[in-house]
């Protein structure tokens, strides 16, 4: 039986050590000297997704390493990267030795983390995809309650864009279009029809206008 | 009754109902204590997910578990969410394993809702760090086999979730007691066969989740079983399947290599897919298989980025394995790898246009010239509107800046723009850039600037801050005042110890390069320790204190502070006080009255420690002698601390008539000093000198683990780096390390065999010394077998006759028998033949029979070894034009520690006097004090002291 989560090592200098001490842990991206990527070049892009609620509680969370290998040290890690995160109204930080992309919304918050050498618009483009896609499972109301009640859906739809740390998917249309198949609720496949095809407009006035 | 009351009625009795099921709730958690206390505050998705219309109404009548729920409405749930209050937990456990999972899901016919809602809760508890049952657990892992016959989708995603998700968790409890349990293998499999069904099934929604969860419960053997359908699947048209199958592939790689490099050809396939997913997947497979085989990589390299890739995350992953090649072979920037890197650039998706440019910056070596586009994509990028790429843009500038600042110059527009970002990183980092790009007129400018955000970002990017400001006093010594000032601002203010420490050793730092700004910086930093909380860095500036103030135009001031830390702090800092009392008292007549009456105070201390420093303290400067305050208070111990442990801990089992010699106790291999970092990089530094702490005591186990090397007294010193005897890339590999004791030295030689087949017995190296040396036995390797290291040893006996003829050249030969043996089975021939292998020659210099010390006061331990034996000569040295040049050949050919600092050369001075310290083997303290003039070529008046005539005499042999 394999893990495939034990497969990423963790950098040195990062993770539940330096993280535990209250974050100030040794710059290595920002003020590394070392111009060299030490980083095998590997498909492991993601360390860590996880939502929280506005008062820093888990809703749910994936690790994908062992930087933090027992819950208590991703609890602290959570609550760290929470209490430096959630005053400000930026994307993206960097928190013992690692990059963090978030994104909040009424009262959520969505991480995901990488290694600091890893390219942020990779990450990026995974926080738009979750949170594009709940926003479509939730119609919109990305918000605690409406987590809590499609906890399901939440749980697929993360399954399908990361799985043991590789990105699987970035489309937040493929993404639906995978998990979303209950065929005995009509209304729901009606509207996200219609959802979609809204969407795919977007999508498209989007791509023109860039 | 009327309608209007009845409804109102009816209400309040729903209202009271509502109240009742919560009371139910109370209730049931007292039934079940320690289940409900162990998740207060949990949440648990109680109702199964309804779109957020309609009721719940259908979870009505469905289960007693759900019954209890109804009532929790929608406005309790919300007040609840609103007061940000933990929401009542209804004993989260309590609902999913109560009634037992496998309970519900083996009842017929399957409730697909029911069984859904109850995976959704295990999943959640899972994830919120709740430890199952291991019975329960295992009885629903296995009992979900049975949600297979039910064809409802959502239950079908849900129990490939959670067999995914179990079976890391529960990894040990469900797999391996399903091994070690006879018939375990067999309850697994028809799990195992009803997700191959689906597999392979005409159902392309469940096919890709099926592969992921099929790999996740499988190992190497079932996986030959399922292989055909991993292959099949792999080259699936349909595009989840094919990445599902390739990413499950790469996370087998790890416990199956060998099975999964079967499948190259069809991830061959799938790599020319026009899904852009399945393209990424499939080059980071084949990447992974064959990132051993640089052949193999680099025909993959060409081929794909000839025909151009259409995933912007391919694009990504095969850059970085671009750049890897790059990296490897060393070479010219012509190859087409940059080439492409560097078209890379011009691609259309700022992914990997960010990707290429950090990858250009990466690469070592890289010439300003090449530099410049990359830089001039991440100017643009630094006005993008998205921050993460601002970001992305800015943090890689700053790593352009620290090697080549003038190439980050063009941007300095853009990255005055962000130092206003409303992302307190993005500013900081930009800041950073531009102190290491400005020049030095802008500095008062930008500090000014740094100072109005200072207190809104994290101590993290504060350090980042401060490095860059003590990179810069190191660039613009002049400018020192100023940021000094900054620095001293920033240590008032709040904030965590790394980022105290760094201010600490900054300031530190720009005192021992500015003589002038050392008054100031010491008196500032006496502020400082005056209300401090960090031991570590109170004790550190005490040390200090003692070591610089005493030199001081009025030290009379400092001991104020240093004695209020005797009378306010606790006892570690007390210690530190004491000590650096004694400092001044040991090097400063006038004050040795005062000091004698502060430490004769200090002797009623309550803390051992302290009141032991203070009492040795007292009883050695009352003999007012200069050796002895030179030993024993200026300089302190040189031996390493955990080798003095030991050979104590020896002692004490051993006992014997003769007092314990601390002579035979190895001394510290890295000197104290060094931990004074030297350069910038305030956190990276410490980690290597554990290590190289702990090296020499390996090498002692080792050796006094072979039986010939028995009575050669204590390792005196071992060479820090081994030398390479061979190529790299030849038959044989040999790394010499030298390891000096007192009559004799060892060498030892570590092979590596890299012939596959070939087994080579009775490995020795045959050495002949050129000088007096004599060889007295050779250890040898019994075998070296393919690729795995042996050691070898020579023991030489250092030349009697002539003891100062110390420097040396060993030429060596290695002599051994060679077995063929089949590469493919490791089979060995009996017959074997005798072979030779010469080797490069070996050098023996003075500085292997030195040790390294630090002399923190370098005037006293002269004193202290006198002139018994001291020896002057004037040497020119022709060949080398600079102090600087001359300073470094001499610390670098006697193996000595420069002391004081005279390891720098002053700019625009053509006198300098390097002070060396160190310890003879056989433990006799060598200094050595020598001036050196610069006209033409450089003087040097050597003089050397020590405590025995002989280190004097091979010095000076040496250097002549």
């Amino acid at each position: 039986m394999q893990r495939p989560e034990a497969w990423p090592r963790p950098h040195p200098g990062e993770g539940a050590a330096a993280a535990q001490a209250g974050g100030p842990a040794p710059p290595v991206g920002a003020g590394e000297p070392s111009g060299l990527r030490l980083q095998e070049p590997s498909l492991y892009t993601i360390k860590a997704v996880f939502i929280l609620d506005n008062d820093g509680r888990r809703l749910l969370a994936k690790y994908y390493d062992d930087t933090f290998p027992s819950m208590k040290e991703q609890m602290v890690f959570e609550k760290n990267v929470f209490n430096k995160t959630s005053r400000t109204e930026s994307e993206i930080a960097f928190f013992g030795g690692m990059t963090i992309v978030y994104k909040s919304s009424i009262d959520l918050f969505l991480y995901v983390v990488g290694s600091s050498h890893e390219n942020e618009l990779m990450l990026m483009s995974v926080l738009t995809c979750l949170f594009e896609s709940l926003s479509h499972m939730l119609r919109k109301n990305v918000e605690k309650r409406w987590l809590l009640e499609n906890m399901d859906g939440a749980f697929l739809v993360l399954d399908e864009i990361v799985d043991g740390g590789v990105i699987l998917e970035s489309d937040p249309q493929q993404v639906i279009q995978k998990v979303n198949f209950r065929a005995d609720d009509s209304s729901l496949t009606e509207q996200s029809v219609t959802q979609v095809l809204q969407s795919a407009k977007e999508q498209i006035k989007w791509s023109l206008l860039k | 009754m009327p309608p209007h009351l009845s409804r109102r009625r009816r209400r309040q009795r729903e209202c009271a109902q509502a109240r009742g099921a919560q009371c139910a709730c109370a209730e049931r958690r007292a039934t079940w204590p320690a289940a409900a206390r162990k998740c207060p505050g949990k949440r648990p998705p109680h109702r199964r997910s309804e779109p957020p219309g309609s009721d719940v109404r259908l979870l009505r009548g469905a289960a007693p578990a759900s019954t209890m729920l109804k009532k929790f409405d929608k406005k309790d749930e919300e007040s609840a969410v609103a007061k940000a209050a933990p929401p009542v937990s209804c004993g989260s456990r309590t609902l999913a394993f109560v009634h037992s999972p496998a309970r519900v899901f083996n009842e017929t016919p399957i409730n697909p809702r029911k069984c859904a809602h109850i995976l959704t809760k295990i999943l959640y508890l899972i994830n919120q760090g709740e430890h199952l049952g291991t019975t329960e657990a295992t009885e629903a892992f296995f009992a979900m086999t049975k949600l297979f016959q039910s064809n409802d989708p959502t239950l079908r995603r849900m129990c490939y979730l959670t067999i995914k998700e179990m079976s890391c968790i529960a990894e040990d409890v469900i797999i391996v007691t399903s091994r070690q349990v006879p018939g375990g293998r067999a309850a697994l499999c028809p799990l195992f066969c009803s997700l191959t069904k689906d597999m392979t099934g005409k159902e392309d929604n469940y096919r890709g989740p099926a592969v992921r969860a099929l790999c996740q419960i499988t190992d190497s053997t079932m996986l030959q079983a399922i292989e055909r359908y991993m292959k099949q699947a792999i080259v699936d048209k349909v595009p989840s399947v094919s990445s599902s199958a390739l990413v499950s592939s790469l996370h087998l790689l790890k416990c199956s290599f060998d099975v999964v490099k079967r499948w190259v050809n069809e991830a061959q396939e799938a790599a020319s897919s026009d899904n852009i997913m399945v393209q990424y997947h499939a080059l980071g497979l084949l990447y992974h298989v064959r990132k051993n085989d640089r052949l193999a990589v680099n025909k993959m390299l060409s081929k794909f980025t000839r025909h151009g890739l259409k995933s912007p995350f391919a694009y990504c992953m095969m850059i970085r394995v671009a750049s890897k090649q790059l990296e490897e072979e060393d070479g010219s920037r012509d190859s087409p790898l940059f080439d492409f890197i560097e078209s890379c650039l011009r691609n259309k998706h700022e992914m990997v246009v960010y990707e290429a440019a950090s990858a250009i910056v990466n690469l070592p070596g890289c010439s300003a010239k090449e530099l410049a586009p990359a830089v001039s994509v991440l100017q643009l990028f630094c006005s993008s509107p998205k921050a993460a790429l601002r970001y992305a843009a800015v943090r890689t500038l700053n790593k352009v800046a620290m090697k080549h600042p003038s190439a980050v110059t063009a941007c300095n527009l853009d990255l005055e723009n962000l130092v206003t970002d409303s992302n307190r990183s993005i500013a900081t980092l930009a800041i950073t850039t531009l102190l290491k790009t400005g020049s030095e007129s802008s500095i008062d400018r930008l500090m000014k600037q740094i100072s109005s955000f200072m207190s809104e970002i994290s101590d993290e990017f504060k350090v980042v801050v401060v490095q860059a400001i003590s990179a810069l006093c190191q660039k613009y010594p002049r400018k020192h005042a100023v940021l000094m000032n900054f620095l001293f601002t920033m240590l008032r203010e709040e904030g965590g110890f790394e980022y105290k420490r760094a201010i600490v050793d900054c300031i530190i730092s720009i005192i021992e390069e500015n003589a002038e700004s050392k008054e100031t910086g010491l008196s500032h930093l006496c502020e400082f320790i005056e209300d401090c909380e960090f031991t570590v860095l109170a004790t550190r500036i005490l040390h200090l204190l003692g070591q610089e103030g005493p030199k001081t135009n009025n030290p009379s001031k400092y001991i104020r502070f240093i004695y209020n830390r005797v009378v306010l702090e606790h006892e570690e800092v007390r210690a530190g006080a004491v000590s650096a009392l004694a400092k001044f008292g040991a090097q400063n007549e006038e004050m040795l009255p005062s000091i004698l009456v502060l430490l004769k105070r200090c002797v009623m201390d309550d803390d051992n420690e302290v009141r032991d420093r203070a009492t040795f303290y007292l009883n050695v400067l009352e003999q007012k002698q200069k050796a002895l305050n030179a030993g024993y208070i200026l300089n302190g111990l040189t031996v390493s601390i955990p080798g003095l442990e030991r050979a104590l801990q020896q002692y004490t089992l051993e006992p014997s008539e003769k007092p314990f010699d601390l002579k035979s106790v190895p001394l510290a291999t890295t000197p104290m000093a060094e931990q004074r970092m030297e350069t910038t990089p305030i956190s990276a530094v410490r980690q290597p000198e554990k290590v190289a702490a702990t090296r020499q005591e390996i090498f002692q186990e080792q050796l006094a683990a072979v039986p010939e090397f028995h009575g050669l007294g204590p390792l005196f010193k071992s060479s820090s780096e081994p030398v390479a005897l061979t190529e790299s890339e030849t038959e044989y590999v040999i790394r010499c390390t030298k390891h000096t004791f007192t009559e004799h030295m060892v060498f030892q030689f570590d092979c590596t065999n890299t012939l596959n087949d070939q087994t080579l017995e009775n490995v020795t190296v045959q050495m002949e010394p050129t000088e007096a040396y004599e060889v007295l036995c050779y250890v040898p390797a019994r075998t070296l077998p393919y690729n795995q290291p042996g050691t070898c040893y020579t023991l030489v006996a250092l030349p009697r006759e002539d003891p100062t003829a110390v420097a040396c050249t060993f030429s060596c030969m290695m002599k051994f028998t060679v077995k063929d043996c089949d590469p493919t089975t490791g089979e060995t021939d009996e017959e074997g033949y005798e072979d030779e292998y010469v080797l490069e020659d070996l050098e023996v210099t003075v500085a292997d029979h030195i040790q390294k010390v630090m002399k923190l006061n370098f005037e006293a331990a002269w004193d202290e070894v006198g002139d018994e034996f001291e020896k002057e000569e004037t040497f020119t040295l022709s060949t080398i034009k600079t102090l600087e040049e001359a300073v470094g050949n001499i610390v670098k050919f006697l193996g000595m520690h420069p002391c004081e600092r005279s390891d720098r050369v002053p700019d625009n001075k053509n006198t300098h006097t390097l002070l060396l310290a160190g310890v003879f083997r056989g433990g006799h303290d060598v200094l050595v004090r020598s001036r050196l003039l610069l006209l033409d070529t450089v003087t040097m008046q050597v003089t050397a002291r020590s405590s025995e005539e002989l280190p004097v005499d091979i010095i000076l042999a040496s250097v002549g």
